[in-house]
């Protein structure tokens, strides 16, 4: 895992680094299921390994896959990462051990939640009345931020294959544009030889 | 299988197995000098990171890790998919050229 990362950072390809960023990305949902956080585990595969890769080479396609190269790496980001590094493992420093049953998590609410959510709110399933009862502001809160979120992507991409819409034309006329100037690709220099 | 007082057993074989073809596919991931190198090198990493899981499953009593294994090679091929059609076509949105033309 760290040599993956290693290496995206040295790379200079940018469709390599794609690649590798996936596979460091289900590498790390390994990590979480061996940590037993299985549905951390599915989003970091679902998201970071399936998704986010399509939306990068989706970016690539759009623009160029050579990255520049600066001459000199910036010191100050190298110890400025190093410090934030230093100062978040010093946090873990306080956290309880993993698996410790005596952790503030499994001691605080948890066990009243087993205990009485049943009779307090009634699904059979603890995790749903937590979600849906005791975090309800927090749940709805989540559902508006998503809602949002889809609106707002709806709003920017969903209305481009629209012909009447004003934008529409301008975007044609660059894509003329670009048909004018394009070079051909090695099936049209095939198609025109034969 | 009793080596040096630690029991060993099939799993823990197939493990390490596993592990060493990871670093060899990885290896040609960083150096592939093509970009199809590239893309098979991640593709058979992503099958390893499956039979990892569901050796893992295995060697720690919970078979049904065997269902995570199987939404990661769903992932893995998809994201295949989608790799190797941007490298053909360039793009991955609607075909420019002719009707059905990379539509997979």
């Amino acid at each position: 895992m760290a040599a993956t990362a290693y290496y995206l950072t040295r790379l200079r390809n940018l469709f390599a680094v794609v690649m590798l960023s996936g596979v460091y990305s289900l590498f790390a949902a390994a990590l979480y299921m061996v940590l037993d956080a299985v549905d951390v585990a599915f989003t970091e595969a679902a998201v970071g390994a399936g998704i986010s890769t399509v939306l990068m080479l989706g970016t690539l396609s759009m623009t160029t896959d050579k990255e520049k190269v600066r001459k000199k790496p910036p010191l100050t980001a190298l110890i400025l990462v190093f410090m934030t590094g230093g100062v978040l493992v010093y946090g873990t420093f306080d956290m309880p051990r993993y698996g410790d049953p005596n952790a503030p998590i499994h001691q605080h609410v948890a066990n009243r939640f087993i205990e009485r959510s049943g009779e307090e709110v009634g699904p059979p399933n603890i995790v749903t009345s937590v979600l849906a009862s005791y975090r309800g502001y927090d749940t709805l809160g989540e559902t508006a931020v998503v809602f949002t979120a889809a609106v707002g992507v709806l709003i920017i991409i969903g209305r481009s294959k629209d012909r009447s819409m004003p934008n529409a034309k301008a975007v044609r006329r660059r894509e003329e544009d670009d048909d004018i100037t394009h070079e051909p690709s090695a099936k049209e220099k095939e198609d025109a030889s034969s | 299988m009793t080596i040096a007082g630690l029991t060993i057993s099939m799993f823990d074989i197939a493990m390490i197995a596993v592990l060493v073809s990871m670093a060899l596919s990885l290896f040609r991931a960083f150096v592939g000098p093509t970009v199809f190198d590239r893309i098979l090198a991640v593709n058979v990493t992503g099958t390893l990171t499956v039979l990892l899981i569901s050796i893992y499953g295995f060697l720690d009593g919970r078979p049904d890790f065997l269902d995570i294994g199987l939404l990661y090679a769903l992932i893995n091929f998809i994201g295949t998919i989608a790799v190797t059609k941007y490298v053909k076509y360039q793009d991955l949105g609607d075909p420019l050229e002719g009707p059905d033309e990379g539509d997979v």
